[in-house]
């Protein structure tokens, strides 16, 4: 499953059809940070940047005097419902961490790839990135738009654009570990403290 | 025994909040360090194990940069402890307040406390009972830092077991983990407290989150061990870490009680213990 790393360059095209769910990229271009609010306002008002090929980063940094200082992932499931409307305009990737739902995982078929950069790791992500601007600034710092540009973000591809499901799959085998767990060790069981 | 003057204890103690707090924003503790490294070493998925290098990669850069680890730098829960010398006061809340503020400016820490219930952003990481201030006696005047992100809270539980069910306080850890999934940003270091009180033992389980995770009792040592059989893995995308430790502290309890509480904190354990210098 784990090939040579795959270096991409926004905007996306075609190209993301090839990834599958597994393999490590590293992304360079640009990206645009969103989080529920951005998200909200976008399909109010519209998106704000051209989003044919475009990179949504799951994400609230921490921004200090033009810089960006610390800019780790944050949980993309809260975005599960507000992200088809920018796969359909053409978004081609989402960066983000902890996975999202089957809904999005059906809106990326054919189109485009979630990726997942390690959660916590604010200061290797702000390494890798220069601030070029922001947009609806009046969000705040955690919910505005950040255009930042990005010089090879290390990436592994979580849901492809076939339907694979790195952390479906994770989430699949704990299940069936639990349910052996209990077997074992529930009441009755052979672990039984008594 | 004389008492500190209360300008002096005022200034020192917001002084060493305020380097307990940087400290933990930008460096983990050894032990942490060192079971973060352990686990590295030892995990045969080739996606964990690229996890763990980026893991690994952003520690050392943070410490090099000065810059927090992680950009949810939680909010602060804070223990004091305090010598005979130094009375319990309004004037302690006060001066660790001032070290938050100073910190959330300075560090920076973002600013995430809100008010519960109109979700408006105080700014500045205090107001309305926060930080909780937990006080202790003790022989050192010092003040650590714990700071919680919202992930790893979020996905803490507690149950009142019946107290029959001893053998379930394994299953009730196992199963917090399944349904946080990599939710927390695993792998997770667990925090347990088993007895006391429905408060009294989610207190323990956070306090157990500060006892050296660089070793383990057998007990805690088989919990970690069915935690890591589910195979969620770093940041839930599978592999053989899920728990990096689990550390438990018990209280007597009731004898018709069984509380049980699971703290869950991510990898990035951060906590820093500073002494107020009088």
């Amino acid at each position: 499953m784990s090939r040579e790393v795959v270096q991409l360059h926004t905007p996306l095209g075609d190209e993301v059809l090839d990834l599958r769910a597994g393999d490590h990229v590293e992304l360079s271009g640009t990206v645009y940070t969103a989080r529920d609010e951005a998200h909200i306002r976008m399909q109010e008002a519209g998106i704000p940047f051209d989003p044919r090929g475009a990179v949504i980063y799951h994400c609230g940094p921490i921004v200090q005097n033009n810089r960006i200082l610390a800019a780790g992932p944050t949980t993309s499931a809260r975005m599960n419902d507000l992200s088809g409307f920018l796969i359909e305009r053409g978004v081609r990737g989402i960066i983000g961490k902890g996975g999202m739902g089957a809904t999005v995982r059906e809106q990326l078929r054919n189109r485009g790839v979630y990726f997942a950069f390690t959660g916590g790791c604010a200061a290797l992500a702000s390494s890798h990135m220069t601030l070029k601007g922001v947009l609806f600034e009046d969000l705040g710092m955690a919910e505005a738009v950040w255009v930042i540009g990005l010089d090879r973000l290390p990436l592994v591809v979580g849901i492809d654009a076939h339907g694979n499901d790195i952390f479906d799959a994770a989430r699949t085998h704990a299940a069936e570990a639990f349910r052996e767990f209990s077997r074992a060790k529930g009441p009755g069981g052979p672990g039984k403290n008594t | 025994m004389q008492t500190p003057d209360p300008a002096q204890i005022h200034s020192a103690l917001a002084d060493a909040t305020f380097r307990a707090c940087r400290e933990a924003a930008i460096s983990l503790p050894p032990d942490v360090i060192r079971a973060i490294e352990r686990a590295a070493a030892a995990e045969t998925n080739p996606i964990a194990r690229g996890e763990f290098a980026n893991i690994l990669q952003n520690v050392r850069l943070a410490e090099e940069l000065g810059v927090p680890l992680c950009q949810d730098t939680g909010i602060p829960v804070v223990y004091l402890s305090l010598p005979p010398d130094v009375p319990v006061s309004d004037a302690l809340y006060h001066a660790v307040s001032e070290g938050v503020r100073c910190a959330t400016k300075e560090v920076p820490l973002r600013p995430n406390v809100v008010d519960p219930l109109t979700r408006h952003n105080t700014g500045d990481n205090t107001g309305n009972g926060m930080p909780a201030i937990h006080i202790r006696p003790g022989e050192r005047f010092t003040v650590t830092v714990l700071p919680k992100g919202a992930g790893a809270e979020n996905s803490s539980r507690i149950a009142m077991l019946l107290p029959s069910h001893v053998y379930g306080i394994e299953g009730f850890v196992v199963e917090t983990m399944l349904h946080a999934e990599g939710k927390p940003c695993p792998p997770v270091f667990l925090g347990v407290g088993i007895g006391g009180t429905f408060d009294l033992a989610a207190s323990l389980a956070k306090e157990a989150l500060l006892l050296p995770v660089d070793e383990m009792t057998a007990f805690e040592q088989q919990i970690c061990d069915s935690v890591n059989k589910l195979g969620i893995g770093p940041m839930g995308l599978g592999g053989d870490t899920t728990a990096l430790a689990v550390r438990v502290k018990t209280a007597g309890c009731h004898t018709a009680s069984l509380p049980v509480a699971v703290n869950v904190q991510c990898w990035a354990h951060r906590h820093a213990t500073v002494e107020v210098k009088l």
